[in-house]
């Protein structure tokens, strides 16, 4: 189970306006804004739910993530996950998850994606026999069997954001984050992830929590969204609360945040 | 258990290292054009007044060819690049999400590339610098005690260099961009560690406190021990020097990690 209460997130950001002049002038003296990226956030997912977590760019999405993953620490609040709180105890916390951000990547660049995975497994510590029956379930699941012998810098994205989500799910995560997963992605490669998610969910029962802008994403996959605007939450629902009954989501979405002013 | 995650690390990047061929080949042609000019100099200092060094005109040659062999151990300016790009654009959170201690992490793959270079290159120089003519080449070890010696403290050397890289490569959390620290940094360290000219050659008083410096026990200590020019009491003084250096460098790359976790944002959406 996760939960989040109450928590904050302030930035310092330097500030200053175009040309030479006032970069100059803030070389003597800065001025900084503090940004509120995550303003008394709180909100519970049980074990086995699948979460669309949206908001418009800047909304404090990533810094959720980053939070929930044990990375980033908050100014205020408390955050619990299994128990545990998760930049408190990183790493023991991060046994327990898998994450994909998919805008980066975790296979290291220069060697065979098996390479990467058989060094996730001491990694992780994943014992022999399990680690073998998850790689077969993965590779079959993800078709990666013509993948895993070839260099990660040779993977289209499509490619390698299917070994990247097999990368994540390893060591059996009961917890899976998904930061835009299928950014960039062609129209097979996201039906192939989405699938995959679906599919992960009904069998191991795996909480997932998935920001993305795509609004197909989150119709195909949750049915809890939780939709965050300048770091408040706006609504914890369902997509049906967005739509309220226009047909497109996307449109619906755009209206949410311009009558909220974000 | 918990260190079998390391070696398997250790063994990923020993042998990504490996796989780079010409970059070996061309390190090796530059280090003996180096290696050639750097005796040919010491040998026109020697010819006016071979009394007037430290060493004999041999010991230096040696020390020369070792420093070549082993630049990839020792020199502070082979960073590792991607270590800099991680934490400029943030990519470091992947790594933060998984259980693994990053210093622990960082400091292997440091090691490992540097071994892995150095194994690449270090054969060629040491066979054709141990068959060019007395006194221009590689003389043999002393005995089988100081050869030992040698290796050891060239392990500890290695040691030390890599965790007085961890510090600047942590440095880069708080500064946004580490180029200012990490040019000014390489300069005084290749001149306090010898890189650049041995360090018994300079001036007394001076030398007597650079030998105290954490950058007296990278290379100086083992390429000195192998020309014997270090032996007996002031050898062991600078063999615990070296050990105490690498556990305080250690101790303090590993403080100032967990501080720039704490304090700093990582970059990027």
């Amino acid at each position: 189970m996760i939960t989040l209460e109450h928590v904050s997130k302030t930035y310092k950001v330097s500030k200053r306006d175009a040309g030479f002049k006032s970069a100059w002038k803030s070389f003597f003296h800065r001025e900084y804004e503090y940004i509120h990226a995550l303003d008394d956030v709180s909100f519970t997912i049980q074990d086995g739910e699948m979460v669309g977590y949206i908001g418009p760019n800047g909304a404090g999405k990533s810094s959720t993530i980053k939070i929930l993953s044990g990375i980033l620490i908050p100014d205020q609040g408390l955050c619990q996950i299994n128990g545990i709180t998760p930049w408190k105890n990183r790493i023991r916390h991060t046994r327990g998850i898998g994450v994909v951000f998919g805008q980066r990547t975790q296979l290291w660049w220069d060697v065979p994606v098996i390479d990467s995975f058989e060094l996730l497994k001491e990694i992780y510590q994943i014992d022999t026999a399990s680690y073998r029956q998850n790689l077969d379930r993965l590779t079959e699941m993800l078709d990666l069997a013509q993948l895993l012998r070839t260099p990660t810098r040779q993977l289209s994205l499509g490619q390698r954001m299917r070994c990247e989500v097999a990368a994540s799910l390893l060591h059996n995560p009961g917890i899976l984050f998904l930061d835009e997963p299928t950014i960039g992605l062609d129209a097979v490669s996201k039906l192939a992830v989405r699938d995959f998610i679906l599919q992960l969910n009904k069998e191991q029962n795996t909480t997932v929590i998935l920001t993305t802008h795509d609004m197909l994403d989150i119709e195909a996959l949750t049915k809890r969204i939780i939709l965050i605007g300048r770091g408040r939450v706006l609504l914890d629902g369902t997509i049906e609360d967005i739509r309220r009954g226009c047909d497109s989501t996307e449109e619906a979405l755009a209206a949410f945040y311009q009558s909220h002013g974000i | 258990m918990e260190y079998r995650k390391y070696t398997a690390f250790f063994r990923l990047q020993f042998s990504m290292g490996l796989q780079y061929r010409t970059a070996a080949f061309a390190g090796i042609v530059t280090q003996f054009v180096w290696g050639i000019l750097e005796i040919l100099m010491f040998r026109a200092f020697y010819q006016t007044d071979a009394s007037g060094f430290p060493m004999t005109f041999a010991a230096a040659s040696t020390y020369v060819w070792m420093q070549q062999a082993f630049l990839a151990l020792f020199m502070p300016w082979m960073m590792d690049n991607e270590i800099f790009s991680n934490i400029r654009d943030g990519n470091v959170s992947y790594e933060l999400c998984r259980p693994v201690d990053l210093y622990q992490m960082w400091f292997v793959k440091n090691l490992a590339s540097r071994l892995a270079r150095a194994v690449l290159r270090c054969m060629p120089i040491l066979v054709v610098a141990a068959f060019l003519p007395y006194p221009y080449g590689m003389t043999a070890p002393a005995d089988l005690t100081s050869f030992l010696l040698f290796l050891f403290t060239l392990m500890t050397g290695l040691a030390v260099t890599v965790a007085i890289c961890m510090l600047i490569y942590i440095s880069a959390f708080f500064t946004l961009s580490p180029d200012g620290i990490r040019m000014a940094a390489l300069c005084v360290i290749e001149f306090l560690s010898g890189a650049v000219i041995p360090l018994p050659f300079l001036p007394d008083n001076m030398r007597k406190l650079i030998s105290l410096l954490p950058f007296a026990s990278m290379q100086n200590v083992p390429l000195r021990i192998y020309s014997c020019d270090l032996s007996g009491s002031s050898m062991q003084h600078a063999v615990c020097l070296q050990l105490i250096w690498l556990l305080l460098l250690v101790t303090a790359g590993r403080q100032l990690a967990v501080l720039a976790l704490r304090k700093v944002t990582l970059q990027g959406g």
